[in-house]
């Protein structure tokens, strides 16, 4: 009988990604509902050192793969070798990070296993023993309860919606055996962003502006301020269209979905499309010099006024507040 | 070559979600359909592929009678012929039996190259390019910005958090498609006269020989959670709504 729950943990370069923990600690919980075990399957090169860290977060169990052709992430190899963790070790329940990563893997190891998944959920339970998956669905106009007709239940988690908290476990690394046949895909090179600032989808803070900045330079005093709160800036389609930000900086629809604990949208309308992407954020602050901006019926705290008078401002009282 | 693109139909996205009193799915009544928004950045990059490198863009589609309308809008675009595959059994499909049927129908076509995008914007579940590859046993390569075709492999770039990684496939491989790939083409007037006369294939649930029961299923659909109305900082001036909105983020929301 299928038993237990499976992460699957995401790495890069030495150091597990912050999902992996949350991903750790939200199988905890529900292991612990049934008095079941929870496992990681953890791939790449010289990777078996961050297994101590999932045993920290509460997993007891590292299914280690070793391998220099797990590294960098290519789907089809990790895919293979996820399959067959998954398969030799029957868990009930698989859970993925909804990182770009964990969405490309998840949906390719789901098919391999011809399961059901559930995809970006932003709260799981049991009932009755079976996993129930609450995700949005049309951009967060709804919620759809999700059950898996099939074995194993997969699951992939929003990034930055589900704490991590330390529960210290074994973490006994188990070694799997991985074998990578030659792959289709190469990986030819990686083009590391050297701005230091934390991605969008990862970030606690994200100051955003649109069309309201009215041009690429209004963005320093946002820059300043996320720099003060350890934040990364994001933009409306309106700023990335117009060219003032790169594509990597769009939230919304056709953007980059976030949770942060804090979003601050500045000179954004709040358009329905760009609500689609941020209304999951725990904390929103609008500030717009129109009243009748319908990002205020989202916000919960609103500033009307002229954002080059009030971002400044709130910079020099933040920095106060943060010394 | 052989250019496959996958379409839906989806509500726009401006459209107002309204959940059904007894949680089984939403009101459809109101709704505008469109094209999926990231389907047409597929439909576009096959089209600039067929016209610098020659070849023939087939567009399929699953989905009810009206996904008809989104299989034309992308004929009218400049795709060659289509292949609808519609039958009430696809009701409640999930991505699984999606791309199962639409694996089962590619098969049956040469292929070089397949644009799915890289999720529907109704379900938002973004799994059917890759389950397709797999059903196919082809690669994957997700939410793709820029592509480059050399003969037998495609170079392409895909941003992951914090990075950019340049990758080479062989084909064939199924690429999803982001913004960010290109500017999706309207359909000319001329595009849409010609395209009522273009091939579309109507292929039901046993004309393929796939099965239809979901592996995922929404049980329940429910509106969004209700978010406390907002308070307006107040304030004389700028400075002082400053000066408010910080106490309260940091003693009321504690989130800095
Ligand atoms: C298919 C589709 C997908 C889309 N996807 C996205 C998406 O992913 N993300 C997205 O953001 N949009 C998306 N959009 C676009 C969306 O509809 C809006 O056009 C866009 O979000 C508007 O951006 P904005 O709020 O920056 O600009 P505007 O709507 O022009 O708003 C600018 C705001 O700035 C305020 N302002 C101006 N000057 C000041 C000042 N000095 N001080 C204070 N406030 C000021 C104004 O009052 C106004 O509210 C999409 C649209 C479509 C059709």
């Amino acid at each position: 009988m299928a038993k237990g729950v499976m992460i699957v943990a995401e790495q890069r370069e030495g150091a597990l990604r912050k999902i992996s923990l949350e991903l750790a600690s939200t199988a905890r919980k529900l292991a612990d509902q049934t008095g079941d075990e929870v496992s990681a399957v953890l791939l790449g090169s010289g990777v078996e050192g961050m297994a101590a860290e999932l045993g920290k977060y509460g997993v007891d169990k590292v299914f280690v793969g070793d391998n220099a052709a797990l590294e960098p992430y290519v789907t089809e190899a990790h895919a293979e070798v996820t399959a067959k963790v998954i398969k030799d070790n029957d868990p009930a329940i698989v859970l993925f990070g909804a990182s770009v990563q964990g969405k490309d893997l998840s949906a390719r190891v789901a098919a391999k296993l011809a399961t059901g998944l559930a995809t970006d959920c932003t709260d799981v339970k049991l009932d009755g023993g079976k996993l129930v998956a609450t995700r949005p669905m049309y951009a967060g106009k709804c919620f759809g309860e999700v059950v898996i007709n099939a074995a194993p239940q997969v699951a992939s988690l929003r990034p930055n919606v589900f704490p991590a908290a330390e529960n210290a476990k074994a973490g006994a690394v188990t070694k799997v055996d991985v074998a990578v046949g030659e792959q289709k895909s190469k990986v030819l090179e990686v083009q590391k962003d050297t701005s230091g600032k934390v991605d969008l989808t990862e970030a606690n803070v994200i100051v955003s502006g649109g069309r309201g900045m009215k041009g690429p330079e209004g963005y320093a005093i946002l820059e300043e301020l996320a720099e003060v709160l350890k934040g990364t800036v994001g933009a409306s389609r309106a700023a990335v269209d117009a060219g003032w930000r790169p594509q990597k900086d769009q939230v919304g629809q056709t953007g980059k979905v976030v949770s942060p604990n804090l979003y601050v949208a500045c000179g954004i309308s709040g358009a329905i499309q760009h609500l689609a992407g941020m209304s999951s954020s725990k904390c929103i602050v609008a500030i717009n010099k129109d009243a009748e901006a319908p990002i205020f019926t989202k916000a919960d705290y609103g500033v009307v006024d002229d954002l080059f008078k009030v971002v400044p401002e709130l910079t020099a009282v933040c920095k106060k507040l943060v010394a | 070559m052989n250019i496959i693109a996958c379409v839906k139909q989806v509500p726009d996205t401006e459209a107002q979600i309204k959940v059904k009193a007894d949680g089984s799915g939403i009101e459809e009544g109101q709704i505008k359909w469109v094209m999926n928004p990231y389907d047409e950045f597929g439909v576009e990059e096959a089209l600039k592929l067929k016209e610098k490198n020659g070849g023939d863009v087939t567009v399929i589609s699953v989905g009810p009678a009206r996904a008809m309308e989104t299989i034309r809008t992308a004929l009218a675009m400049g795709a060659d012929k289509g292949v609808h595959i519609c039958d009430p059994a696809f009701d409640g499909a999930d991505a699984y039996v999606v791309a199962n049927a639409l694996a089962a129908v590619i098969k049956t076509l040469p292929h070089d190259i397949i644009f799915c995008g890289q999720r529907a914007i109704d379900d938002d579940a973004g799994q059917v390019g890759a389950m397709l590859a797999e059903a196919l046993g082809v690669p994957q390569l997700t939410l793709v910005t820029k592509l480059e075709f050399a003969g037998s492999s495609v170079k392409v770039i895909r941003p992951i958090e914090g990075a950019q990684l340049s990758i080479e496939t062989a084909l064939p491989c199924v690429v999803t498609a982001q913004k960010g790939l290109n500017e999706p083409r309207y359909a000319s007037l001329p595009g849409i006269m010609k395209a009522k006369k273009k091939p579309v294939d109507v292929k039901d649930a046993a004309a393929i020989g796939v099965a239809t029961d979901a592996k995922a299923k929404v049980a329940k659909t429910i509106p969004p959670p209700a978010r406390p109305p907002g308070k307006i900082v107040c304030g004389d001036d700028p400075a002082q709504k400053a000066a408010e909105l910080g106490r309260l983020l940091r003693e009321e929301a504690k989130v800095i």
